[in-house]
């Protein structure tokens, strides 16, 4: 039997279960495709037509293409180059914070510990948790004159997240506290597969707790967490529900904030559209070099 | 070099007894091996000396101290496990330069150079050091993490069956190379193995492990000529020795099966139940010999055949020059040199002139 269908090629064998390949093609391919198509590919390319006209979605006025203005006018904007280095300030801390938390939480986990799932389940609790629901109870949290962190760390009415010095850092503190648990899950999967017996033959090497750790496991926790990093980044840099939710400061203003502001608010749908594609070319640079010191990590 | 010595060693995991009261000791530049099957508690007893882990009960002594409660790095040994356990992502010369530059012992960038130099030259692994380890076949992989042993000079050298998972020719090459090495280090080695031909080959010494108990200790020649029970027989040589039960009846020993084979010496043997050991090399055929049996099975090895012989239900082997020609069933007699006989009580097995 097993020869049998090992002769058989993959339309026949497909056929012994009841479905040939075209009717595959037609229930699973054909409909996924289609989907995608239509909700991906076809605004994404309509978009970037928007960007080179001055279409606004809340009126009628005939559309004008105007080349390379909405680009240009977006680039010499002060209030988005500021809402830019905001931005990657706020992915700088926060990819840093979870970085370090993650990380840190992977290394005390990563040992034999009494109820070690329920620990680590509970831990990943806060990623689990949708981001608008986050950002509500970090604002109580954060209230000035009632929230429990102020009353817990024993400050007066600290504001946090309308002190113009404050607010991102909170924003960035809360979004620490939500993604850590997933860059401590992909951190912990490349530790428990650093295999235990170098840990051994690095031990009667005569090697100290430091120098293990820099020479054995990080080169070879290395590219794992990288791809902790690029998601962290791409994320952050999109980061919108929780900054939207928690605050209105304007120093803690992010770039999804303020496209949403120009696209849905002030329906400028043109120049709008030519900041998202600025910001796609963005992220797409930023992913791409760290791809790059991923392949690197992984060759070495 | 050092001294090591076991005493009243015992490990359980669990439910699980992996060693037993051992006792265990090992010469100042003795070549140690420790035979035994899986599961038999090798690289427990190994894993122990190392410190990697702590027994149950009992005492390890290396140079007469007490080392129960340092930790690897301390007793300064050194491991070579059966999958390398290279560090990754390195060339072969980190690997070397790795028990050298520990902050515990720093040595000058000029004596690393010199000592990795050195090994290198020794094990010939000198045109492979900018090399990254992943990239090396099976038996430089060895060869590189015997040099990571040797670079630092240890008290004591540890091996887990570092030549199992390579290939025959290789593997041969490498245990006279191993050999030699500790000829010239003049280091004690702890070597396990489940090979026997290797624990020959190699060992000054073997000891014989089984489920967790050490069974017999000796030279090679002692464990091969007279082992200590039926057990040691059978896993030691290849092929086994000849087990054949029977007694000793008016001066010839009598096979359960009726057949007479000369015998000398031992009265005290008379009237019980016993098991006589008799190595195949210690069997001959010769057309007048008192027993008859045919030829099940002929093994040509080149420097000798193995000839398996059916007697009644059961089956011998004995090693014949290689131009006797003998055919598959044909009848041939044999005898065996009577002087050369082990005898194992028959019940339990324990060779008698070890019982007393």
């Amino acid at each position: 039997m097993a020869n049998l269908i090992t002769t058989l090629d993959p339309a026949s064998r497909a056929a012994s279960r009841g479905w040939s390949d075209t009717t595959i093609r037609n229930v699973f391919v054909i409909p996924t495709v289609a989907f995608l198509i239509i909700f991906n590919v076809f605004p994404l390319l309509y978009s970037l037509g928007f960007s080179f006209t001055d279409f606004r979605a809340s009126s009628k006025a005939p559309v004008n293409f105007v080349g390379f203005k909405n680009y240009i006018n977006v680039l010499a904007d002060p209030v988005i180059w500021r809402t830019f280095s905001t931005t990657l300030w706020y992915v700088i801390v926060s990819v840093t914070g979870q970085f370090i938390v993650g990380f840190g939480l992977a290394l005390l986990l990563n040992r034999p510990l009494p109820f070690k799932g329920l620990l680590t389940t509970l831990l990943m609790l806060p990623m689990m948790l949708s981001p608008v629901v986050v950002g509500l109870f970090w604002k109580l949290i954060y209230d000035p004159s009632w929230g429990i962190l102020n009353y817990a760390l024993g400050l007066g009415p600290v504001a946090w997240l309308s002190d113009a010095n404050l607010a991102l850092y909170a924003v960035a503190i809360t979004d620490i506290w939500m993604w850590s648990p997933f860059v401590m899950l992909l951190s912990l999967a490349g530790l428990s597969a650093v295999p235990k017996h170098l840990y051994e033959a690095a031990s009667i090497d005569r090697a100290g707790k430091l120098y293990t750790f820099f020479r054995i496991t990080l080169p070879l926790v290395a590219p794992i967490l990288l791809i902790a990093v690029i998601f962290r980044t791409m994320e952050a840099f999109k980061t919108f529900d929780i900054a939207f939710v928690m605050t209105g400061q304007p120093a803690a203003e992010l770039i999804s904030s303020r496209l949403y502001k120009m696209a849905f608010q002030q329906w400028q749908t043109g120049p709008s559209s030519a900041l998202a594609y600025i910001i796609l070319i963005m992220v797409l640079c930023i992913t791409n070099i760290y791809v790059k010191y991923l392949n690197k990590a992984k060759e070495r | 070099m050092a001294h090591i010595r076991l005493k009243g060693i015992s490990k359980t995991f669990g439910n699980h007894v992996a060693l037993k009261d051992l006792d265990l000791e090992i010469a100042d530049g003795e070549f140690f091996v420790l035979l035994g099957q899986t599961g038999a508690g090798k690289t427990t007893t190994l894993r122990l000396v190392a410190g990697l882990e702590k027994p149950t009960a009992g005492q390890i002594f290396i140079d007469g101290q007490d080392v129960g409660d340092w930790g690897a790095a301390e007793r300064d040994v050194a491991l070579v496990l059966q999958q390398y356990s290279l560090y990754p992502r390195y060339t072969v010369r980190e690997n070397l330069e790795f028990p050298l530059k520990s902050p515990i012992r720093k040595s000058s960038p000029d004596e690393i150079k010199a000592q990795v130099d050195r090994v290198a030259k020794t094990l010939r692994i000198e045109h492979l050091m900018d090399r990254k380890v992943d990239r090396l076949s099976g038996g430089e992989m060895q060869r590189v993490s015997i040099g990571r042993a040797i670079v630092r000079r240890p008290r004591v050298f540890l091996m887990d069956e570092p030549l199992s998972a390579l290939d025959a020719k290789l593997r041969e090459a490498l245990r006279t190379e191993l050999k030699n090495l500790q000829v010239n280090l003049g280091a004690t080695f702890l070597f396990v193995t489940h090979d026997q031909v290797e624990a020959m080959a190699m060992g000054d010494k073997i000891g014989v492990l089984n489920n967790g108990q050490l069974v017999q200790t000796g030279t090679p020649h002692e464990i091969y000529a007279n082992p200590v029970n039926t057990f040691v027989a059978r896993a030691v040589g290849s092929p086994p020795m000849n087990l054949i039960n029977g007694q000793v009846e008016q001066g010839s020993a009598v096979t359960a099966a009726g057949q007479r084979l000369p015998f000398d010496g031992h009265d005290a043997a008379a009237g019980r139940a016993l098991t006589f050991g008799i190595r195949p090399e210690d069997l001959y055929l010769e057309g007048g010999a008192p027993v008859a049996a045919r030829v099940h099975d002929v093994e040509n090895h080149g420097v000798a055949k193995i000839v398996t012989l059916r007697l009644g239900d059961s089956l011998l082997q004995a090693t014949v020059p290689t131009q006797t020609s003998l055919k598959i069933d044909e009848e041939v007699r044999f005898s065996w040199h009577p002087e050369k006989v082990v005898l194992f009580d028959g019940a339990s097995g324990i060779n008698l002139r070890h019982a007393g």
